[in-house]
Parts: C-alpha cells; structure tokens; sequence
C-alpha cells in the first residue's frame, strides 16, 4: 500500500481537561472505504471533528495528502477537498435546498455548481423534488441526503460522514448505504463513522472499533464481523 | 364572560356589550368618577370626572362589540381571521408593494406641500417622513447584523453616535463639509465595527446581546464624560449643514433660494435632506439585496442557520462575521452622519439603549432578514409614535391633563405583543430566497418588458 490518503497518528484531543482521544491512530488509503465503529460517548465524533480541527489535537499529527493539516484553521481544511456531513445533519433550515447545496459549493466559487447540482440530484431524486423547498422542512433521510449532497458540492477527494444512518428508517438507511458504495466505485474515499456496526462493516474494507477514546480493533470489515467481541458489543447486544 | 358562542346574533352582541359596560361603570365609579385635590385653604375637594367614566364605559363597549363581531367573521370564514390577514400573496407583490412604495416616497414632498400647504408640509416631511427614513436605515444597517448574520447586536445605536460625532467633529473642527463627512463617518464606524467583532467572534446569542449592550453604554459614556472633545451632556452645536452641491440653503445671495430665484424659506432644505436620506436609504437596501446574491451574503445566512456546518464547508467564520459587523455598522454611521447634519445640534441623549432597543424592535417585528418587513415597522413603530403628537383631540375627552405621548412605551409594548401574538416570525417572515430558477426568469422578464433588457 502506497502512502494513505489520511493519516492519523497518535492524536490526542481534549474538551477541557477531558481527555476525548486518547493517542489515536488510524489510516484511509485513497479509494477506501473506511468505517470507525464503537458506542456512544466512545469519541468517533471527536475523532472526525478533530480531523477538521475542532477541537484540535493536541498531541500527535493528521496528515493529508502527504501534508500536515493539524494546525490548519477548519476552513482552510475544508478547502483541501475534503468534505463533510456533520453529525445531526446541520442542514441550513431556512435556506432553501437549492441555496443548501450551493453553500457546498461555496469553495471554488460555484464555478461546477450547475454540473455538480445534476450530478447531486441524480444520485438523490428526491433532491430534485425538493430543489426549492427549504431544507427545514425535509424529513430526516432527505435531510440525511441533502448533507451529503452538500458536502459532495465541494468535488471532494475525501468523505468524511457521521452517522448517516442516525435516527432513519431502515430502507432509507439501506438507501444512502447504496449511495456510498456508488460513490466509492466512481472513486470516491469514505470514512465512515457509525453506530450501525452491522450495515457499516459490511459495507466498508476496512474498519476500527473504538472503545472509550482509543482504537481497540482493526481490520477488514469481514473479520470485524467475525470477531465474537464485536458481535458481543454492538450486534447481538444492540439487537 | 364567555367565548361567544357559535350561534351568535347581533341583539345579542350588542346586549353582551352592553353588559360589558355596565360592568366598566360599576369599576370606573369608585375609581375614576371622583379625583380628589385640595384648594388653597388646604381642604380636599372632590372633582367629578364623568366624562372620563363615560369614555371608559364607550370603550369598553366598543372593544367588546368589535371582538365579538370579529369573532363571528371568523367563524363564519370557518378559520383563524388573523390566518387570513396573512394570505399568501403571490411573489411579485412583495416587489411590487416595494416599487409601489418607492414611487411614493419620491411624490412624498409633492403630496405633503399640496395637501398641507407650505406651512404644514414641512412638519410632515421632517417630524414623519426623514424622521421615519432614518429609521428605515438604521432598520436595514441593524438587519445585515441580526437578520442576515444572526448576530444579536443590542449596541447598534453606537454606530449611529460614532456617525454623528464623526461629522460633528471633523465638520466643526476642520471645516470639513457634510459631503466629506458623510463616507468618512460611515468607514469610522465600520472600523469600530470590526473593534467590537472581534472580542466577541466567540460569542453568539445572550452573551453577545450582552456585550454589544456594554459596548453601546460604553460609546455613551464616553462621550459623556470625554468633555474636552465632545463637550459632554452638553454636546455639539453648529455642525455645519448638508449644501446642495456647494450651494448652501440659506438666505444669502449665494443661497439656494437666490441662486434659483425662488423667495426664501425654510422648505428646500427640508425637502432636500428628505430626499438625501431617501437616497441613502434606497442605497443601504440596494446594497443589502446586492450582497445576499453574492457569497458573503449567503455566508451570513448559513452564518444564522448554522456556524458549525459553515465551517466545515470552508466558509471563514471570522471574516464572515466581521464584514456582517462592519458593513451593518457603516450604514448606522451614514444615518449618524445624516442625522448630524440634519439636526445641527447632537448630544449623547440621542444615543441612548433605548433607540438601540426601537432599532432591534423594528428588525424583530418586521421580520428578521425581511427588508420590506423592516420597512412597514419602521413606519409603524415611528410614524406611531409622531402620531401620537398630532392627537391634541383627545384632551377633549379625557381631561386637559391627558397628554397621549406619554403612553408612547405602553402603546409600544402592546403593539409587540400583538405583533408577537399573532405573528410570531414578524410581519414579513417568508424569506425570499436568493437563488431561484423558475422566480429568476421571471424577473428577467419583467425587466425587459419595461425596456431595461
């Protein structure tokens, strides 16, 4: 394997004095999918948030692209092509779907708006439907959608999505599911970080499991799935 | 009482009413029908006031009997009637309400000098109409900041001051005309706006009400207390007057009225400045319209939505927020400079929390992010308030010691708890938005059929 698209190393970040991260370290190689698993409260959310600087970590390094991005402001790596769909969606709710998208575009000036709109709106249709609907009054997968529609505006290399599956039904779930794998056959590197430990090994080569701030586990998303461990803790049990 | 029924007959309105006023007769007796006073042999003596009894008594009817009708139109409707006072209008007639009121507001002068002669215009032009513009632009300079943005600003009143002091100051002191002052007060005071945005760029919601709230007191009480400048409590007199191109309005040989043969009076210049700050106001709401299609403007509404998820789609909070700061706050110094000049005379009494607090108010009500929201409250909230000078009338039934300005801050409170009741959102709440395939055609079209395509 060549040098990894993202690389996280011995990072440790902190609310406070909490320690969230506890010397993490992981790595997604181009054209991966990546899954980072494990319970509430176990920092994943820290983990993709520190990645974009938020809170930034205070030990360690994250390198992207064979550069170093930890001291980077959150915008100026958001501009590196990598792109994400927050947790709770964070969708504009008074902006209209069409305006939404537009703010993912913000980053190259809207200069692919048009092509990259199709591009959205083929991918969801249901987006297409919605266009000038305010984004506040989708249901919860469109408005699952819409981010990640947003976030793909900006053209990025790297995917970063947190917990799509959160809170919707299990067919839209299997939906958006879809939606990644597709993007990831056009090329696109995801890491994904979810709850849904079932559907998300499944889908991702290669996964982590995390347990209260630290990597526990490792390895293709087979062999996660195989591990009585993780069976134990987040399928059987989550059952 | 009871709600009215559903099966409700006028006699039968009219006698709830007029139960309703026997009612208010019976409370008015012991408490309004006598005012106790004494004379000059210190006895007391007892002053009837039946008049006020009777006007409380026709009041209370007259609310009575209107609600109860009301509520059978309602009923009848077989919805909310006030639902109904908000129909949704087609989209052009927001622009066309707008371009409507536009062209009235240039035939103003016109209007006002034929209808009240020349003697009267000039109150309805100063005391109404610049009076109520000025705050229309303050309204849409504070919106840029709490509307758009999000930002809750409770000092916006400092930048209006930091306007005004500006052309008073350099306007006294270097001679400096009106026309020089006024971009010089407008980028001072979106200077300061950048001073107060970036110790708060960490704060939003209370918190930053709250420290804007300091940083206006503070602008106050600077001036206030910095004496030597700004000459206190006392404030700055003969501040040099706008000129109409270099000719001054004044009864010189070199002043407007010669200048164009006309016989002199005051008028001109009243008509002027209506027109200036008509302009001023007209250029606040262009540029606003302007940068909510560009991407500042849309960083600030997605600033308003969500400041996380603008992060981390690229868009730079900081620089965000502090242009949102400035821009607001350099159009709270055009209207500072304006009123400076207009009035002549500035002491730190005008800038007080509480014209902070009718700016917000008229942002609020109007709906926020809505310009021609913010527009109708401004006409409401100040054109409200003047009319309560004009209302001499009601000494006549209520006693001479009535005087209506003085319930100026209980009308005021009830009209925001109306407006708040009724629509919560604010008098305009439907947000247009800035990119729209099917609307944008439309308006193209609308452009080439009155010869601008």
């Amino acid at each position: 394997m060549s040098a990894p698209l993202l690389s996280v190393e011995n990072v440790s970040a902190f609310y406070g004095s909490i320690q969230a991260l506890k010397g993490v370290s992981i790595e997604v190689a181009d054209k991966e999918i990546v899954t980072l698993i494990g319970a509430n409260g176990a920092g994943k959310s820290t983990l993709m948030m520190t990645i974009f600087g938020q809170p930034r970590a205070r030990e360690g390094r994250i390198v992207y692209e064979g550069r170093d991005i930890t001291q980077l402001p959150t915008h100026e790596i958001a501009r590196l092509r990598i792109a994400q769909s927050p947790e709770g969606r964070r969708i504009f709710p008074r902006m209209t779907v069409r305006e939404n998208l537009q703010m993912g575009a913000e980053i190259d000036g809207g200069q692919h708006f048009e092509a990259d709109l199709a591009k959205v709106c083929e991918l969801f249709p249901i987006l297409a439907k919605r266009i000038d609907q305010r984004g506040g009054t989708l249901s919860g997968g469109e408005q699952q959608m819409l981010a990640i529609g947003r976030a793909l505006m900006s053209r990025p290399r790297l995917l970063l999505l947190d917990e799509p599956s959160l809170g919707l039904a299990p067919l839209v779930v299997r939906q958006i599911f879809e939606v990644i794998a597709e993007l990831n056959r056009q090329g696109m590197t995801v890491f994904l970080v979810e709850q849904n430990a079932f559907h998300a090994l499944k889908l991702a080569h290669r996964g982590y499991v995390m347990v209260s701030g630290s990597v526990t586990m490792s390895g293709t998303g087979r062999e996660l799935l195989a591990r009585p461990e993780v069976r134990a803790a987040y399928l059987e049990g989550g059952r | 009482m009871s709600a009215p029924a559903s099966t409700l007959t006028i006699p039968g309105a009219v006698r709830d009413a007029l139960k309703v006023g026997l009612i208010t007769l019976g409370l008015s007796i012991p408490i309004l029908a006598v005012r106790t006073d004494q004379n000059l042999s210190n006895q007391i003596v007892l002053l009837p006031r039946w008049g006020l009894v009777a006007s409380a008594v026709g009041i209370a009817i007259a609310v009575r009997l209107a609600y109860l009708l009301l509520a059978a139109v309602r009923q009848a409707r077989g919805g909310a009637l006030i639902g109904s006072l908000g129909v949704r209008l087609p989209a052009q007639a927001g622009t066309m309400f707008a371009r409507a009121a536009v062209v009235f507001l240039f035939l103003y002068p016109v209007i006002a000098l034929s209808l009240a002669g020349t003697g009267g215009a000039v109150k309805w032009i100063d005391n109404f109409g610049i009076q109520i513009l000025i705050f229309i632009m303050l309204g849409w300079g504070l919106n840029i900041v709490v509307g758009l943005a999000g930002l809750l600003d409770l000092g916006y009143v400092a930048f209006y001051a930091v306007g005004a002091y500006t052309t008073a100051l350099l306007g006294k002191t270097f001679g400096l005309s009106f026309w020089l002052c006024l971009p010089l007060a407008g980028i001072l005071a979106a200077f300061w706006g950048i001073i107060l945005g970036f110790p708060v760029l960490r704060l939003r919601g209370d918190y930053l009400a709250i420290v804007t709230l300091a940083f206006g007191e503070i602008i106050r009480l600077v001036l206030i207390n910095w004496v030597p400048v700004t000459n206190g409590y006392a404030g700055i007199t003969g501040i040099p007057r706008p000129s109409f191109f270099g000719v001054p309005f004044n009864a010189s040989d070199q002043g407007f009225s010669a200048v164009f043969g006309l016989p002199f009076s005051p008028l001109y210049r009243t008509v002027f400045l209506f027109y200036l700050i008509l302009l001023l106001a007209l250029l606040t709401n262009w540029v606003t319209l302007r940068l909510r299609r560009l991407p500042v403007g849309r960083a600030w509404e997605a600033l308003r939505e969500d400041e996380i998820a603008c992060r981390a789609l690229g868009i730079n909070t900081t620089s965000t927020k502090l242009t949102a700061f400035a821009i607001g706050a350099g159009f709270g110094g055009f209207a500072g400079s304006f009123f400076a000049a207009r009035q002549g005379f500035i002491s730190p009494e005008s800038f007080t929390f509480m014209e902070s607090a009718v700016i917000l108010a008229i942002v609020v009500l109007g709906g926020m992010g809505s310009q021609v929201g913010v527009a109708i409250a401004a006409v409401l909230m100040i054109g409200g308030t003047e009319i309560l000078r004009e209302l001499d009338w009601m000494k006549e039934i209520f006693g001479s010691g009535f005087d209506p300005t003085q319930y100026r801050m209980l009308l005021f409170g009830l009209a925001m708890v109306l407006i708040m009741v009724w629509r919560p959102r604010g008098l305009v709440s439907t947000r247009e938005p800035s990119i729209f395939l099917s609307e944008r055609r439309a308006v193209s079209g609308a452009h080439v059929r009155e010869g601008h395509g």
